[in-house]
């Protein structure tokens, strides 16, 4: 994004100098920018600046509408909102922990199912295993996942997913009941079948950012990989996929962001019950899936308090990308030293 | 370039002709408010509209509380909720506020059980301990002695519930805690409440969703409105009333539970544990929220024409479509209300 201006300023420059010469207009094939040139070229960099703009004025709008509709709610609800436990409209006690427990929980799993079969995906689409028109149709299958909208995922969540689950998970239980991961029985929804459906839904964004990250890698690299006798493993997980990490790792945290804030299937499937429990079979809750079930019906009083409930998703998701960020510069500092 | 101009005038002159002629002929009133009525309200506001000279209605499933909000903000004509209005909102209008009620349900307790028996049968004192989260197992005595001849299976109770703030919630916990003391202190009465932490109690969105979520879950327990249980064909509990009887959800129970309440000036009547032998213990009506002076004749009097239809037409529908028909008695008195919208 940030490379389009520099080019329209470089062009610019050019022109502008070429415009101080003599041409003759009849014979030569260049010419100086006529003043439509000039006027086109300017609109567009005020264009791209005011689009800049418009989206830090959005955000900053943003951040004044719920932040100033939260304020009070901040301030009846103190920091206990963060570290409460019980969610109690009637006796007016807010707490959120185990929705952002819940929010994190499945976010992470959906991350490592979706984040590896994401990838996964992408290797075997880029990598020339597959003709090139089949790798294309593949790749329109998975980007139509992207499509479907996400309350036919929740269904298809109720529906399938859970009675899928439902014998593995008893077994799982019944034999392995003693690790903390497995230490309830699936009444049904819960966040097994919330993070495995969060995964269907991330796996979009994942594989096709990944894909672009290593389509990005030269040419020339892959070849000289070969070139020393490298296998085409070797030549895959030594020197392609590294080389297109950052891309990759992006493609994570873009997902990330994604399952933080994916609502409607997850209030479908997560059971929305408030526990903080390591076992996947155990019902839980999510932060958005909390604002979007609460909202409509909810007083002015209680708005207050669902816009902090929204500030700290926001914060949350802020947090994530700036993990993902740093993680991301020390990745790419590391080869250097 | 003149004649395109001409052209335009009369283009212009067409529409604005046309669309004068449209505003004198119908009127649009705009409600919004309860979604558990929502499919008998809908069915009745378009054969309503389809009537010659008629208004035209537009009502949004809202939710009770936000229609009584679009209400007080002046953005509706009319709104529908299941938990009447509180005083202090009814105090904030300065035009009057007419409640009336337009048609009653039930909360059906739906139930799924391996092999599917039929006629569950749920004691007074079970059901709220369900609820409580103190009954959790299928095969537990007091629901074995309740039910002999079933086969109860050795299998946890997995409740479902509303995970939305909602008016069947608001009926359902205020029934059970006319029941049980025990639930009254404990998660209480409200649109939504604090439910027993438990990982066998999960929430589903919706009417829809606790439904797809009882019909999915072995063993699973949930309350929904009657209309939805009999539309998704989900077993459900006969449950014992006041009187001890068992009464299965049904237009009959239903009846008999609004007749054991004589209706109030306001028209707010609630039935946390009706009176009656034969009465389905979780009954409620359903409302319509009107301004008495509407400052709009015109508008008052669609208006009225709206809950006439509602009143006489409307009743016919209401059984069929798992809804209470309102009695006789009940009728006369809410058409009487309905003059007061002037």
């Amino acid at each position: 994004m940030s490379s389009v201006p520099a080019h329209g300023a470089d062009r610019v420059r050019v022109l502008s100098m070429n415009g101080g010469l003599e041409f003759d207009r009849g014979t030569s094939v260049s010419q100086p920018p006529s003043t439509f040139d000039l006027f086109v070229d300017r609109g567009f960099r005020a264009l791209s600046h005011v689009g800049v703009m418009l989206v830090l004025l959005i955000i900053a709008l943003l951040l004044w509408e719920i932040g100033g509709k939260a304020l009070p709610g901040m301030q009846r609800a103190g920091l206990g909102f963060i570290t409460g436990t019980t969610w109690d409209v009637g006796r007016e006690q807010y707490g959120i922990l185990p929705a952002i427990w819940g929010t994190m929980y499945s976010s992470l799993l959906a991350l490592l199912i979706g984040g590896v079969a994401g990838i996964t995906m992408a290797v075997f689409l880029t990598q020339d295993f597959l003709a090139p028109r089949v790798a294309a149709m593949f790749r329109t299958i998975v980007e139509l996942l992207a499509a479907i909208p996400s309350v036919v995922y929740g269904l298809w969540g109720i529906f399938v997913v859970i009675p899928f689950v439902r014998p593995i998970a008893e077994t799982l239980h019944d034999e392995f009941g003693w690790i903390p991961f497995f230490s309830t029985s699936l009444s049904g929804p819960g966040l097994l079948p919330a993070s495995l459906v969060l995964a269907i839904m991330i796996l979009p964004t994942v594989a096709a950012v990944s894909q672009d990250a290593l389509r990005a890698v030269p040419f020339r690299i892959k070849q000289a990989a070969y070139g020393l006798g490298a296998t085409r493993w070797e030549a895959i997980l030594r020197v392609i996929v590294p080389t297109a990490s950052t891309g990759i790792f992006g493609a994570l945290v873009l997902g990330f962001g994604r399952a933080l804030g994916e609502t409607m299937a997850l209030a479908m499937l997560v059971g929305n019950s408030n526990q903080i429990t390591l076992s996947m079979f155990s019902p839980a809750n999510t932060l958005a899936a909390l604002l979007a079930l609460n909202f409509p019906e909810a007083g002015p009083r209680e708005v207050e308090i669902l816009m902090y409930g929204a500030m700290v998703l926001m914060a949350i998701t802020l947090i994530v990308n700036v993990i993902g960020s740093w993680i991301m510069l020390v990745a790419n500092r590391e080869p250097r030293r | 370039m003149r004649q395109l101009s001409r052209y335009a005038l009369c283009v212009c002159a067409v529409l604005a002709l046309a669309s004068t002629a449209g505003a004198e002929e119908k009127v649009r009133l705009t409600g919004s408010g309860a979604s558990f009525p929502f499919p008998i309200y809908s069915t009745w506001f378009k054969a309503f509209s389809a009537q010659p000279n008629a208004a035209t209605v537009d009502y949004q499933a809202k939710g009770s509380g936000a229609g009584v909000q679009d209400f007080l903000n002046k953005t509706v004509d009319f709104a529908a909720s299941d938990s009447a209005m509180k005083q202090e909102d009814i105090d904030k209008v300065a035009e009057g506020v007419q409640l009336l009620p337009m048609t009653a349900g039930e909360i059906a307790i739906g139930y799924n059980l391996p092999g599917n028996p039929t006629g569950l049968k749920l004691p007074r004192d079970v059901y709220p301990a369900i609820f409580l989260g103190t009954v959790t197992r299928w095969n537990d005595p007091k629901i074995v002695a309740a039910n002999p001849g079933m086969k109860l299976p050795d299998l946890p109770i997995t409740v479902v519930r509303r995970a939305d703030s909602s008016g069947t919630t608001f009926v359902f916990t205020q029934h059970l805690s006319a029941v049980s003391p025990a639930f009254k202190d404990g998660p209480g009465v409200g649109n939504t409440v604090n439910w027993p932490s438990s990982d066998k109690f999960v929430a589903a969105p919706k009417n829809d969703g606790v439904t797809a979520t009882i019909k999915q879950t072995p063993g699973a327990l949930g309350y929904i409105e009657y209309a939805y249980a009999k539309l998704a064909k989900v077993e459900f509990a006969s449950l014992q009333n006041k009187a001890g009887a068992y009464v299965a959800p049904g237009t009959g129970g239903g009846v008999d539970a609004l007749l054991s309440v004589k209706l109030p000036p306001n028209m707010i009547a609630w039935l946390p544990d009706p009176d009656g032998a034969k009465s389905y213990p979780i009954t409620t009506y359903t409302w319509m929220i009107f301004r008495k002076n509407n400052g709009d004749p015109a508008k008052a009097a669609a208006m009225r024409a709206m809950v006439d239809y509602c009143l006489s037409e409307g009743q016919k529908i209401s059984d069929q479509m798992g809804y209470i028909p309102l009695p006789q008695a009940v009728v006369a008195e809410v058409r009487k209300a309905a003059a007061n919208i002037q």
